[in-house]
């Protein structure tokens, strides 16, 4: 029978593998899915994954859906390496989006300058609504996961009181919207005709920004330590107090900048609908990328064809959007399963006496 | 005079009657809570977190939901929602207890995958309806005047919520197999040594909580509403999860809280939908139940020593025979 095998030591290999492998699994699973569902499979597959890499607009949009996500994921990453699990990017998300949408609707628009205070005000306001599970965890040691978590609810709640409220723009026939921003309030694109805008410079510079934390910082390495061995973290003297406070400020604070380069660059407006599920599906990425920044941009690319793939689906197939996320949450599982792979390789045994039992 | 005392009565009564509506309605909105929550209770007392409990409600709230309406019996469809949330679970077993993939990415897979398969699954469900189930009157009970409109007039699936209560708390306290639970959620590797064959212990209990989840979802879906939504179970499978660190992992504790939640999710509705003259965004009213979730669970964890004492010892961690 098939066993695992402990090896001596983790697969340096395997680490890079595992989601590829996944990837691979994922896309021989919506091939099933396809073929049950009556569509073509070869036909569902060109659609899904193939079709929107074949024209600049499609590879422009790709760009375009990554770039959020992989800002999110990179501030995810941090806090990931430490154990801070912070699930709620997506409510941080949403008060970036209604923090910059608050300086373009009532702070006087002046070129590059507006832009500027949005962004900070984007990330000031991730950090203020990740600030609530990083200090209630530090004071109260309440769970960040189930806290940060219950606060994307209520983000949910507030821009919905927003739009149909207070922000509701008055010439807007009464849509749950605000008035579109002025020009000075949007991301510039990058190319005539095309939707792609300058947040594409945030994620390549947040990614960078990132890896040296990560790879070159005291900081970083802390980080590592507090995530891999608290005990050890303990005894080197590193504050876990801290350790939840940057974990929980970076990801903030990306998701932040995140919801604002949603509201400044395709949206131009603040809407009900602002989360969009980027925040949770950051939490695939980080994970499919390792934690870890390069890792990271590849599977949010990866993540973007899934949402587009999506929209594809639901264009030319006649299948509901939601594959996308079912695709997404496929992903993850495989990747999970393929990860043991790091640890232990796949065994032939015939004869299983207990004394053949695998070791460590 | 008179005329002033009759309207005092008048709004006595009608104070009364809003009252028993209010409770009976709590029953009704804390019943998937009490279930979900308890089947997470014994999932975590083997020593599994399972974070999934969201993706779990939704398979079985559109499960559920799609063989009630296709089939006719909503029996049928409670069945095939409790099968759904056990299989899905069993994918999160597999992965965590044969794999040792890490329980909390491994949960938060289960939460997004549940609810994104539902939504696509559920999508040509939506705007259908199904007939409600008649409520099953308990005689000479339910003539107790309030308490008997509130506790015995109910669908037959919140008295079989009790029923499953009475038999998770039997089970914990009173039972051989109960205690080797416990004792693999304490300590694995003691309960190893004596023979528990703790893998099979973790997977039975995960199952279980996954059956519940998905129990706790048809409920939404078929008894609640009654119909499929994307995006109905609105964050009521982490405030399961919630609800089971609030209780320190007790029982009655589950239940209570579970009512307790019902109650805020209840009185919100019932202040947006009586027009009283207070200007409350209803928005902000929505909001209550996320935000009680928040305030219950701060008061509980700032008590450190306590959530130690009472959590599951091994709670999270994976277990491995050849570790010792």
């Amino acid at each position: 029978m098939l066993r695992l095998e402990r090896r001596a030591q983790a697969s340096g290999w395997m680490k890079i593998m595992s989601p590829a492998l996944a990837l691979v699994l994922t896309v021989l699973t919506g091939l099933v899915i396809f073929a049950s569902l009556g569509k073509d499979p070869i036909q569902g597959f060109l659609t899904f994954f193939i079709a929107p890499l074949t024209s600049l607009f499609g590879l422009t949009e790709l760009l375009l859906k990554a770039t959020p996500l992989a800002i999110c994921a990179i501030g995810l990453a941090i806090g990931f390496r430490a154990n801070i699990w912070n699930i709620g990017a997506e409510g941080q998300f949403i008060l970036g989006a209604i923090a910059a949408t608050g300086v373009a609707l009532f702070v006087p628009a002046i070129p590059g300058v507006s832009l500027f205070l949005m962004l900070v005000a984007g990330a000031l306001g991730g950090i203020a609504w990740a600030a609530i599970p990083a200090w209630l965890r530090t004071r109260f040691n309440t769970s960040e996961i189930l806290v940060s978590l219950m606060l994307v609810y209520v983000a949910e709640l507030l821009v919905s009181w927003l739009v149909f409220g207070p922000w509701k723009d008055p010439m807007g026939f009464n849509f749950p919207q605000t008035k579109m921003f002025e020009a000075a309030a949007l991301l510039p694109t990058l190319w005539e005709g095309y939707r792609l805008n300058l947040s594409l410079g945030f994620a390549v510079v947040l990614l960078t920004a990132g890896h040296v934390m990560l790879a070159r910082t005291h900081l970083g390495f802390q980080m590592r330590v507090a995530g891999e061995s608290p005990s050890a973290a303990r005894y080197a003297g590193i504050s876990a107090k801290a350790m939840v406070w940057i974990g929980l400020g970076v990801g903030g604070a990306c998701a932040g900048i995140a919801g604002m380069s949603e509201v400044a660059g395709p949206m131009g407006q603040l809407t009900d609908k602002v989360g969009s599920g980027y925040g949770f599906a950051a939490i695939i990425v980080a994970f499919v990328g390792r934690l870890n920044p390069l890792g990271i941009g590849m599977a949010a690319l990866l993540m973007a064809l899934f949402y587009i793939g999506g929209e594809q689906a639901q264009q030319y197939l006649g299948l509901p959007g939601s594959i996308s996320k079912t695709f997404q949450g496929l992903l993850l599982f495989y990747l999970l399963a393929a990860d043991v792979l790091i640890h232990y390789r796949l065994r032939w045994m015939r004869n299983v006496s207990p004394s053949m039992e695998t070791s460590r | 005079m008179d005329e002033k005392r009759l309207s005092v009565h008048g709004d006595l009564e009608m104070t009364v009657e809003l009252m028993t509506a209010i409770l009976f309605a709590t029953i009704v909105a804390g019943t998937p809570l009490v279930l979900v929550a308890l089947g997470e209770l014994i999932c975590e007392k083997s020593g599994m977190l399972n974070l999934g409990a969201e993706g779990l409600m939704s398979i079985g709230a559109v499960f559920a939901f799609m063989v009630a309406f296709t089939s006719g019996s909503t029996w049928l469809g409670v069945g095939a929602g409790i099968a759904a949330g056990m299989l899905l679970s069993l994918i999160f077993g597999f992965l965590t207890i044969q794999l040792m993939a890490n329980q909390v990415a491994t949960g938060l897979a289960v939460a997004i995958f549940g609810v994104g398969l539902a939504a696509f699954l559920g999508k040509s469900f939506e705007s259908r309806v199904i007939e409600p189930i008649a409520p099953m009157v308990i005689p000479v009970l339910s003539e107790i005047p309030v308490l008997g409109k509130v506790l015995f007039q109910q669908q037959s699936l919140v008295y079989l919520t009790w029923i499953i209560f009475g038999l998770v708390v039997f089970f914990l306290t009173r039972t051989r197999a109960g205690l080797i639970l416990r004792a693999v959620g304490e300590s694995p590797k003691a309960a190893h040594a004596t023979g528990i064959p703790v893998n099979r212990v973790r997977m039975l209990a995960v199952v279980f909580g996954g059956g519940m989840a998905g129990l706790g979802g048809g409920f939404l879906s078929l008894f609640y509403t009654p119909m499929w939504t994307e995006g109905m179970i609105a964050g009521k499978g982490w405030i399961a999860l919630a609800l089971v660190v609030f209780a320190t992992w007790r029982p009655w504790r589950v239940l209570m809280g579970a009512y307790l939640f019902g109650g805020v999710l209840m009185t919100q509705l019932f202040v947006q939908s009586s027009g009283l003259p207070i200007q409350i965004p209803a928005q902000l009213l929505s909001a209550l139940p996320y935000l009680a979730t928040i305030v219950v669970l701060v008061i509980i964890s700032r008590n450190a020593k306590m959530i130690r004492l009472n959590s599951p010892a091994s709670l999270g961690q994976p277990f491995q025979k050849e570790s010792s």
